[in-house]
């Protein structure tokens, strides 16, 4: 709570973003994110369990399968979201100075997108062709 | 600054907005925390096995792509995966995403409020370590009587 003489204004109180305009959105979207994994990952382990060892195509097969082709650009979505913010946090925490952590921040994001892209390319390839 | 006296205070070098030096705190650093501790092993094993995952998840990249690019591409995967250094990979990588799952719904339950007792975070980490150890083998042991 703040004190009745503080300087920030009631608007900016209800709003709760804090000086970094952001609020809690980024802590809170790790946990939306690893929320949406654990199922996820659990379907992971059975898909990869029921294809060790299985040629080019039976995995074809089983990932052309709708569902498994949704549930792996889920996971493929929601870990990456997860890694970048995860990663995010650990730049912050060690990567100096201020520019260097920037730039170091961009490319991560910039990468898990990417791979993010390529990812959900080949699931959907995958799936329609 | 003078030489801090304690190597806790090594990262705290900061300064205020007139320029002045001060000494805050930093995030953890290896070289301030006992690393066998339940909470700092934990939670710096934590870190760890998120930024080893995030590596490992360019072999997911990999896979898919060569699934969709065809027959040739994916036997070449396949073949790294199922070599000597993919198969040690790959375990080790289980063994990460074990115990990244298992802490990480450790920190949820802590987030929803549970469990901060010193006894109860002691037991916590402990049931993450022998899940981690279980799932692992468990895991192993279905790939191995599925494999074709």
């Amino acid at each position: 709570m703040s004190a009745p003489n503080s300087m920030r204004t009631p608007l900016g109180r209800v709003r709760g973003l804090g000086s970094a305009k952001s609020g809690t959105h980024h802590w809170w979207m790790q946990r939306v994110t690893s929320l949406a994994l654990l199922p996820l990952f659990l379907w992971f382990i059975f898909a990869m369990l029921s294809l060790a060892g299985a040629g080019h195509a039976e995995a074809r097969a089983f990932l052309a399968r709708p569902w498994n082709a949704l549930l792996m650009l889920s996971l493929v979505g929601f870990s990456f979201h997860h890694i970048a913010g995860g990663l995010q946090v650990v730049i912050e925490d060690y990567v100096r100075p201020e520019k260097l952590r920037m730039l170091v921040i961009l490319a991560v994001k910039g990468l898990s997108w990417a791979a993010a892209m390529i990812s959900a390319f080949a699931v959907l390839r995958v799936a329609f062709t | 600054m003078s030489y801090p006296p304690d190597p806790r205070q090594a990262a705290f070098a900061g300064r205020r907005t007139d320029g002045t030096a001060i000494q805050r705190p930093l995030s953890p650093h290896l070289q301030a925390y006992n690393m066998l501790e339940m909470s700092s092993g934990m939670s710096i094993a934590h870190r760890a096995t998120g930024i080893a995952w995030s590596a490992g998840m360019v072999f997911l990249v990999w896979w898919l792509v060569a699934l969709a690019s065809g027959p040739s591409a994916f036997a070449q995967v396949q073949w790294f995966l199922s070599s000597f250094l993919g198969l040690l990979m790959l375990f080790g990588l289980t063994v990460v995403a074990w115990f990244k799952t298992l802490a990480g719904v450790r920190h949820l339950v802590w987030d929803a409020g549970y469990g901060y007792s010193l006894p109860v975070m002691v037991r916590s980490g402990q049931a993450v370590l022998i899940g981690t150890a279980v799932l692992t083998m468990l895991t192993w042991v279905l790939a191995l009587m599925v494999w074709r």
